[in-house]
């Protein structure tokens, strides 16, 4: 199930890490048995899941959704159709399906139902409500390469957010770091059900993200701090963390290269910062890199193309549409808002038709909400950009659109597999709408995760209240 | 047209800038919401002559010497009244220059009254065309950040006029008492806040309405042209719109409505206030809001909720909404879903059209459709509240106005094939 990084390991003895172990013993058997050679000290290996997922969905039981307008995710569009659900994934889609003895049977006649929105850019819980400075959680602004946090122990389980979110149809999310700094630190990928713990909410088997920043955060927070104060401040910044990077990867390569081949090498020492880096090289871990201009996009493809790592996506990518052509001959994706701008001069040249000109080049497009309130109306950004895009002439249809909302987020993640779209054997991730999604007056009805009912509208049972909520004035009333 | 040959002078200087120039025109075959009395009229022909409404008639007839614009299947509506924005005052916010939306003053003996964006209105911002296009026609605009203890004097501006933007100036008086304001002027704590706050109205009443001259006596620890600048906000001429939130400071402020009978309280984004919706009614305060404002943000606002809106029109409060500057576009979004959380959709419309314009008292000008209103007005392409829906047509103050935004020329230039040149040659 967990795919761990392989430069974590020896690579002939995989199989014999255990989760838990952070050394393993190598039998003597297995080592090179030549009489010279001292013997060998336990091999040293780094533990590439030491805050495991704990996320175990109740038993869905046999669910059967029956004669809805489907959006699949991935670009199909069905009327009069029933999705199957047993033990939490999605077992039959069609027309003809009938209810196992047993199931439950949701009529969804006049209701879409759609694979749950992704959002692959949240603060819940790094940044959550109440916004207090106690809980300014999200960014490590200490130094302009802090690539040694992980934001899942800044993530704070009882953010009343979590539950707005869910009313919108979120599903999943990714909680990234802040943008202060050109490294931030590392991502984690939840699922959308808070319970007491953060290890609770975890996306079982997501690889981890890693949050790097482009061009006036960065510069303006350390600007008056030791720098990076201009934009190729930040670039030689990157460059000189990829080179120890690189450094620190070839060094674990040589140990484990000597300790396979029976000598005693000493094991390098452990870094934090250049072992989420060195992740990134390795392919195991996803950059989801803020930037909004064009320009700095394009260079940052090269500093990417100069030390052999992937850029899974552009956040805030406001002038995406410049180069939409680029970013789909790099495989990178562009994160963006339908519509916000002009906050700040990399946020100036903007335009509504952003995201489906994206599309329109054969690039991945996604939307993002990067804010507490934009999450719970995720439907509604696409449907902002479907409409501009129609506009100007880019005539998708809203089958295409939810792309931009669950299965291209999902692939940003690195959890298409197993989410993001209506098909059998995936997680039944699944959201229920009171009419088209694509309407400002449609909402969630029902949310599902993993199959399990974990939101209905109108019904109390089923509407969750953060610790923090509890026993407050807008208990149960958001 | 009846028009003398000035103001056709003037009509013909002003489309140099902006828009055709001011025909009489009849748009047939439409829906139109006029948010007047006479409600909604189906395949409707809007007469405008002379920048005016002259008539909303079902099936009417177009009479001669009139522009015909065909409307069939369309939606119009007035044009969207941005209710609270920093319109024409800021351009870039961060890092870019200077921002006449916000205002530094470092001296606490500065009230603040006397600050009036009307000089500072530009109406080349970039932001109105941006605004524009999608039906925003006018809009209050005020500072946003202010260290001073009173925000100022906010105008009612025209997003249609290249040369005099200003349709109201000093409109509106502002005021902060939130535990945020309370932070910046008052020592962190409302306890010195309201006191303060007291102790200036008592000031400003104690004029009974006569402007302090230089020469008269005069024993206040206000300045003169500070407390003079609060003589209309005293006799109920200017609205004094008041950010707050926590329920405990709206019961403060109708306690203040009950000491000052005349004042005329607008309450700017008042997450709680759904909580003394009958109240605010009966004392007849209307409120501002952002209805997508439904999180716990701080101590303050433990109630924020999305149905505020709703909650609050059913009690009798009238509402607007619509908070946001560089996106005051979504003024219609935003309406749409206080709809979609309980508001009846007519109110919904009402929130960013008629409502707006009665809270500023220029409801007699804009906001709705009929006899003799400034024809500002939007054709939609559907119900203006759905997120897919946009605006075809916009007129104002009887222009067509132009289409096209810098965002648009930019979308244009980006679709464009340039055949190898380099962008910079291609200009839509």
């Amino acid at each position: 199930m967990k795919q761990y990084p392989s430069w974590l390991r020896p690579k002939k003895l995989a199989g014999l890490i255990a989760l838990s172990l952070s050394v393993a013993i190598v039998p003597h058997s297995l080592a090179d048995d030549e009489e010279d050679k001292e013997p060998q000290d336990p091999f040293v290996s780094i533990n590439p899941d030491p805050f495991p997922s704990t996320y175990s969905p109740e038993d869905s039981g046999v669910v059967l959704i029956q004669n809805v307008t489907m959006l699949d995710g991935i670009g199909g569009e069905f009327t009069g159709t029933s999705v199957l659900i047993e033990g939490g994934n999605i077992k039959a889609v069609g027309n003809m399906l009938s209810a196992p003895s047993g199931a439950v049977v949701v009529d969804g006649t006049g209701k879409w139902l759609t694979p749950g929105i992704i959002d692959n850019h949240s603060h819940l819980g790094v940044y959550p409500t109440p916004d207090v400075d106690s809980h300014a959680d999200g960014n490590e602004m200490t130094k302009p390469v802090t690539a040694e946090v992980w934001a899942e122990h800044s993530v704070w389980p009882q953010d009343a957010g979590f539950s707005s979110a869910l009313a919108g149809g979120v599903t999943a999310l990714q909680i990234l770091p802040g943008s202060a700094n050109l490294v931030g630190g590392r991502a984690v990928t939840l699922k959308n059900l808070p319970d007491r713990t953060v290890q609770d909410m975890k996306f079982p088997g997501a690889p981890y993200g890693m949050k790097m920043a482009c061009g006036e955060n960065p510069k303006r927070v350390y600007g008056g701090k030791g720098g990076p104060m201009t934009r190729m401040g930040n670039v030689a910044g990157y460059r000189k963390q990829w080179i120890e990077a690189q450094a620190y990867k070839e060094k674990w390569e040589q140990y484990r290269a000597d300790y396979e081949a029976g000598e005693n090498p000493t094991a390098p020492s452990r870094d934090l910062r250049l072992e989420t880096l060195s992740g990134v090289l390795e392919g195991d871990i996803l950059v989801h890199m803020h930037c909004y201009r064009a320009d700095e996009m394009a260079v940052m493809m090269d500093v990417a193309k100069e030390f052999n790592y992937q850029i899974t996506s552009f956040h805030h990518a406001v002038e995406a549409f410049k180069i939409p052509d680029l970013l789909a001959e790099n495989g990178v994706c562009a994160s963006m808002w339908a519509d916000w701008w002009g906050f700040k001069m990399e946020a100036y040249d903007s335009v509504q038709a952003n995201i489906p000109m994206v599309h329109n080049a054969g690039g991945c497009a996604i939307v993002h909400s990067d804010s507490d309130l934009g999450i719970q109306r995720l439907n509604q950004e696409a449907a902002k950009a479907l409409s501009s895009g129609r506009q100007a002439g880019l005539n998708f249809s809203k089958a295409q659109a939810w792309q931009w909302l669950s299965a291209n987020p999902a692939k940003s993640l690195g959890i298409f597999d197993q989410t993001g779209s209506i098909e059998v054997g995936k997680d039944a991730d699944l959201v229920l709408w009171s009419g088209d999604p694509f309407s400002t007056y449609s909402l969630a009805d029902q949310v599902f995760i993993d199959g399990v009912l974990v939101f209905e509208r109108g019904n109390e049972e089923l509407w969750p209240v953060s610790d923090f909520e509890l026993g407050q004035p807008g208990e149960g009333e958001r | 047209m009846k028009t003398t040959m000035k103001t056709l002078a003037v009509s013909v200087s002003l489309c140099l800038s902006l828009g055709a120039l001011a025909d009489d025109i009849a748009i047939t075959g439409a829906t139109v919401h006029t948010m007047s009395k006479q409600g909604t009229v189906e395949n409707a022909t809007v007469l405008v002559e002379d920048g005016k409404i002259k008539s909303v008639k079902a099936d009417g007839k177009v009479p001669r010497g009139y522009k015909q614009v065909d409307a069939s299947g369309k939606v119009i509506t007035p044009g969207i009244i941005g209710a609270y924005t920093s319109l024409g005052l800021v351009e870039v916010e961060y890092s870019a220059g200077i921002t006449d939306y916000s205002v530094k003053m470092e001296d606490a003996d500065y009230l603040g009254t006397q600050i009036d964006v009307s000089y500072a209105i530009n109406p080349d911002s970039s932001l109105m065309d941006i605004a524009r296009i999608d039906g925003i026609t006018s809009a209050v605009s005020g500072v946003s950040y202010t260290d001073t203890f009173f925000g100022g004097q906010g105008a009612v501006i025209t997003l249609g006029d290249k040369t005099n933007p200003v349709l109201k100036s000093r409109a509106v008086m502002s005021i902060d008492l939130t535990g945020d304001a309370a932070e910046g002027v008052a020592g962190g704590s409302r306890a010195i806040l309201w006191p303060k706050f007291m102790a200036v109205l008592a000031q400003a009443a104690s004029l009974k309405g006569k402007a302090l001259e230089q020469d008269d006596e005069w024993e206040g620890d206000l300045s003169r042209a500070d407390v003079n600048a609060l003589l209309p906000v005293m006799s109920g001429d200017m609205p004094l719109l008041v950010s707050v939130k926590r329920l405990s400071d709206i019961r403060n402020l109708l306690t203040v409505k009950g000491m000052y009978k005349d004042l005329d309280v607008v309450l700017l984004n008042p997450t709680e206030a759904w909580r003394i919706a009958d109240e605010l009614a009966k004392h007849n305060i209307g409120v501002i809001l952002d209805p997508e404002n439904n999180l716990p943000y701080d101590f303050e606002q433990l109630g924020a909720t999305l149905s505020n809106a709703a909650k609050l029109h059913a009690a009798g409060v009238t509402v607007a909404i619509g908070m946001n500057t560089h996106n005051i576009r979504l003024a219609t979004q935003h309406a749409g879903n206080a709809v979609a959380h309980g508001m009846p959709w007519q109110e919904g419309l009402a929130a960013i059209t008629s409502n707006v314009a009665k809270l500023f008292g220029v409801d007699d000008q804009i906001g709705s459709l009929s006899k003799g209103k400034r024809a500002d007005l939007v054709v939609w392409s559907g119900d203006p509240l759905e997120v897919m829906s946009y605006a075809e047509n916009v007129i104002i103050n009887g222009k067509e106005m132009p289409m096209e935004s810098r965002q648009s020329k930019l979308r244009d230039r980006y679709l464009a094939d340039p055949k190898g040149a380099p962008y910079r040659y291609i200009k839509p």
